[in-house]
């Protein structure tokens, strides 16, 4: 019939998208994640800001990276909606209608990564907008003022802006990485627990570095603390990396753990 | 007539025990292979970050060889006083002393306490509050002997310390001339007793402690020493930075008065300690007119205190158990899968059939998912703190050295953590069913929290807050040394320091896990499976 005619002569990669955009729209769990990510975000960097102090002797408080703390926590649930994109077809089994349905595998998972990297990246734009704001409103209060050598926080500065844009693209990327682990381990539990550990551990590994060659090299690798080098606006020229090399480092994690997860979707059994 | 015996199978009657539902749980749990990797995959991962954080926590320290190359060398250590019971302590003071065979005791009016720091020492007044005025009986005059010592503070009143850790309030408010404060001490063999009195009549005992070991000849007489004076900068924020000033502080002493065998003659000058880092130079010596006796002091006599900006190592065994967040997640992992393979691969309701008590169910799979992970957490922080403190010893790291009840605590504690850890997921999963929510909220409230309190970057305020009111509170069973009230030093989280209490933070986990628990009996017993 018609309809079945226009079905097949469509663009596949634009039907593949069509179809999942229909799942993870009708799933209860996206909205409320995504808003959970930006409430999440907004939360942490609001109290991040709160408890922040100045005294009259100065501080090194970087108060970009400061209004933007929340990012640190909100990935965990970039992590979630990412992984639950794919772990959630492989525990009811709907994996196989899928690729029944669409049996370039690729194409799949290019479309699934293409909405939820979409999607995380609109929720990431509003979530770190509001933190730039929450930041410029609350920051002053506590002492980080004009006296202390801070202005206040402003996309017109670029540095800042640097820093906002990059936040967006890093929660962008670690969507990748959960992508791409989640199709490689299949189980949502494995998978979430294996990105949050790869995430926090080297931070944690180079807080406890004492021996500093060490430490440059814990954070130069680790997709967390080299990608979050894209938040800090004071002292970037003492960073081992610059920004977007750092944030480079993160892109290079993802498009890894996403080669990997394309290679275990195409070469193994749903 | 013939009778009819009804048939009867031979076959035992299977019996619904507790102890078979246990065994069913554990035949289980055991029997998926993934699981039991995944826990040894945990304990080797733990176990080597202990082994990479001793590593990167090695300072280098350059050496030059005799053709002038420079090559990397294991660091030399600090020499510490190290104080009766193996603490690290400070012990410098300036002594005013005589010997004092056998039993005796000392009496003296203190009348005045002031201290002074700031640039050039002395140049401005300050309030100290643990600078120490008092009267001493100490085993000898070198660093790190036993002591005990009543005193009066610039702001903590009176008080009778002991053996660097020990310390009981005595009266409170500070000395002048209109209120003195009267102290004595009495020896009676190892006894040591301190008192006090407003009024040199009426006194209260402070308290009386037992020295092992001090020798029938002991040295007593007047004390005293003030610490550095330290100000925290940089906005609570990471690790910050601090300034610390020497300070000193001098007393009056008046109405000595002493019982037992003294010798005849003059007092002798000691300054204990005087090369210590923290005091202050070309002090000394002691002016004495008419029985009433003007000391000069700096220094402390307290135990080390560990971190960063604090004149201890800065390095503990706590800080190769960072990586044992990750040991967590990977149990958190499996306890969550325990309960939710269950559900989906509908195994729940044959489990429910075969054991209809479904709340013996759940204590079954709790108990044995609460022991793997007891072992689990055993293993790995016993493996982290062994390797971690072996090659910190080989690369002569300077580590915070632990008491052994301290450091089995520790490695006690984080199996206990692990194991309610494990039973919390457990509960969390029951509730939500799936493992991808319920990793997530345990993740979220277990080990973000301890996670953001590691790398500076956050307000210490934020931290503190969460680290009392979430379920990683338990991290605080991981503090290596006590916080002392009577030394005034920068105890952050970062260094180890956690608000809480060890065995209290341990008890908010064990709360939360109870009302996971409780809600999870409920939802398991009134829902459809």
């Amino acid at each position: 019939m018609s309809q079945t005619a226009v079905a097949a002569d469509g663009w596949p990669f634009a039907d593949a998208l069509h179809a999942e955009w229909t799942k993870l729209r009708t799933l209860a769990s996206t909205g409320w994640l995504l808003l959970g990510l930006v409430a999440l975000t907004i939360a942490v960097s609001a109290a991040a800001d709160a408890a922040a102090s100045c005294p009259a002797g100065g501080c090194q408080a970087d108060p970009a990276k400061l209004s933007l703390t929340g990012v640190q926590v909100g990935q965990a649930i970039v992590v979630v909606i990412a992984v639950l994109a794919i772990s959630n077809e492989y525990s009811t089994g709907m994996i196989r209608v899928t690729l029944a349905a669409m049996p370039r595998r690729l194409t799949v998972l290019a479309a699934k990564a293409a909405l939820v990297v979409g999607l995380v990246l609109a929720a990431a734009a509003v979530a770190v907008l509001a933190c730039v704001l929450l930041g410029r409103l609350i920051l002053p209060g506590h002492g980080l003022t004009l006296a202390h050598g801070y202005r206040a926080l402003s996309l017109g500065d670029g540095a800042v802006l640097r820093a906002a844009c990059g936040s967006v693209l890093y929660l962008g990327l670690v969507a990748l990485l959960s992508l791409g682990v989640a199709a490689a381990v299949r189980e949502a539990a494995v998978a979430i627990g294996f990105v949050l550990g790869l995430l926090y551990v080297f931070p944690i590994l180079a807080s406890v570095a004492s021996n500093p060659h060490w430490q440059r090299h814990l954070e130069q690798i680790g997709p967390m603390t080299a990608g979050l080098y894209i938040q800090v606006t004071l002292g970037v020229k003492t960073l081992p990396l610059t920004p977007w090399q750092g944030l480079g480092v993160l892109a290079a994690w993802a498009f890894s753990a996403l080669l990997l997860g394309a290679l275990a979707l195409r070469l193994r059994d749903a | 007539m013939t009778t009819i015996t009804p048939y009867r199978s031979t076959a035992r009657a299977g019996r619904d025990g507790f102890g078979q539902l246990l065994h069913a749980e554990w035949t289980k749990f055991r029997t998926v292979r993934g699981w039991v990797i995944g826990m040894i995959v945990a304990v080797l991962v733990t176990a080597g970050l202990g082994a990479l954080l001793a590593k990167a926590a090695s300072p280098q320290c350059e050496a030059q060889t005799g053709s002038g190359q420079q090559h990397a060398v294991a660091c030399g250590q600090p020499d510490y006083t190290v104080g009766p019971g193996g603490v690290l302590v400070n012990d410098a003071f300036n002594f005013v002393r005589q010997p004092l065979a056998g039993n005796g005791s000392i009496t003296v009016q203190v009348s005045s306490l002031t201290s002074a720091g700031g640039g050039p020492i002395g140049s401005q007044p300050l309030v100290v509050p643990w600078s120490k005025a008092g009267i001493i009986i100490s085993g000898g005059t070198s660093p790190g002997s036993a002591y005990a010592a009543m005193m009066v503070t610039g702001g903590n009143g009176a008080r009778m310390q002991w053996n660097y850790t020990g310390d009981t309030a005595g009266l409170p408010g500070a000395v002048s001339a209109v209120s003195p404060r009267w102290l004595r001490l009495t020896r009676d063999g190892d006894t040591l007793t301190g008192y006090d009195s407003a009024d040199g009549r009426h006194w209260t005992r402070v308290a009386a402690v037992t020295l092992a070991g001090l020798p029938s000849t002991v040295q007593a007489g007047l004390f005293v020493t003030s610490p550095v004076y330290s100000t925290y900068s940089s906005s609570s924020i990471g690790s910050g930075s601090g300034t610390s000033t020497p300070t000193k502080a001098t007393a009056a002493f008046d109405q000595v008065s002493r019982t037992g065998r003294w010798p005849a003659g003059r007092w002798a000058a000691d300054y204990v300690g005087a090369e210590g880092s923290g005091v202050a130079s070309g002090i000394g010596g002691y002016h004495e007119v008419d029985g009433r006796f003007t000391v000069t002091g700096s220094g402390d006599i307290a135990p080390l205190i560990a971190g960063a900006l604090n004149d201890g190592p800065n390095i503990t065994v706590r800080d190769y158990l960072l990586g044992l967040f990750v040991g967590l997640i990977a149990m958190a992992v499996i306890a969550a899968m325990f309960m939710t393979a269950e559900y989906r691969r509908g195994l729940i309701r044959i489990t429910l059939a075969a054991s209809p008590h479904r709340l013996r169910v759940l204590a079954a799979k709790a108990i044995v998912i609460g022991a793997a992970a007891f072992v689990v957490g055993l293993s790995s922080a016993a493996g982290a703190v062994l390797i971690g403190t072996r090659i910190a010893h080989s690369a002569g790291v300077d580590l915070f050295p632990e008491p052994w009840p301290t450091e089995l605590r520790i490695i006690v504690g984080m199996a206990a953590l692990f194991a309610v850890a494990a039973v919390f997921t457990l509960a969390i999963a029951t509730i939500v069913r799936r493992s991808a929510a319920a990793i997530i909220i345990v993740i979220v409230t277990l080990v973000i929290p301890f996670v953001l309190s590691a790398p500076p970057g956050i307000p210490a305020g934020l931290t503190d807050w969460l680290l009392r009111v979430t379920p990683a509170a338990a991290f605080a069973l991981q503090q290596p040394a006590p916080r002392y009230y009577q030394v005034a030093a920068h105890y952050s989280t970062g260094s180890g320091y956690f608000p809480l209490a060890p065995w209290a933070g341990f008890a908010v986990l064990c709360g939360w896990a109870a009302v996971a628990l409780v809600l999870a009996a409920y939802l398991l017993r009134r829902r459809d499976t």
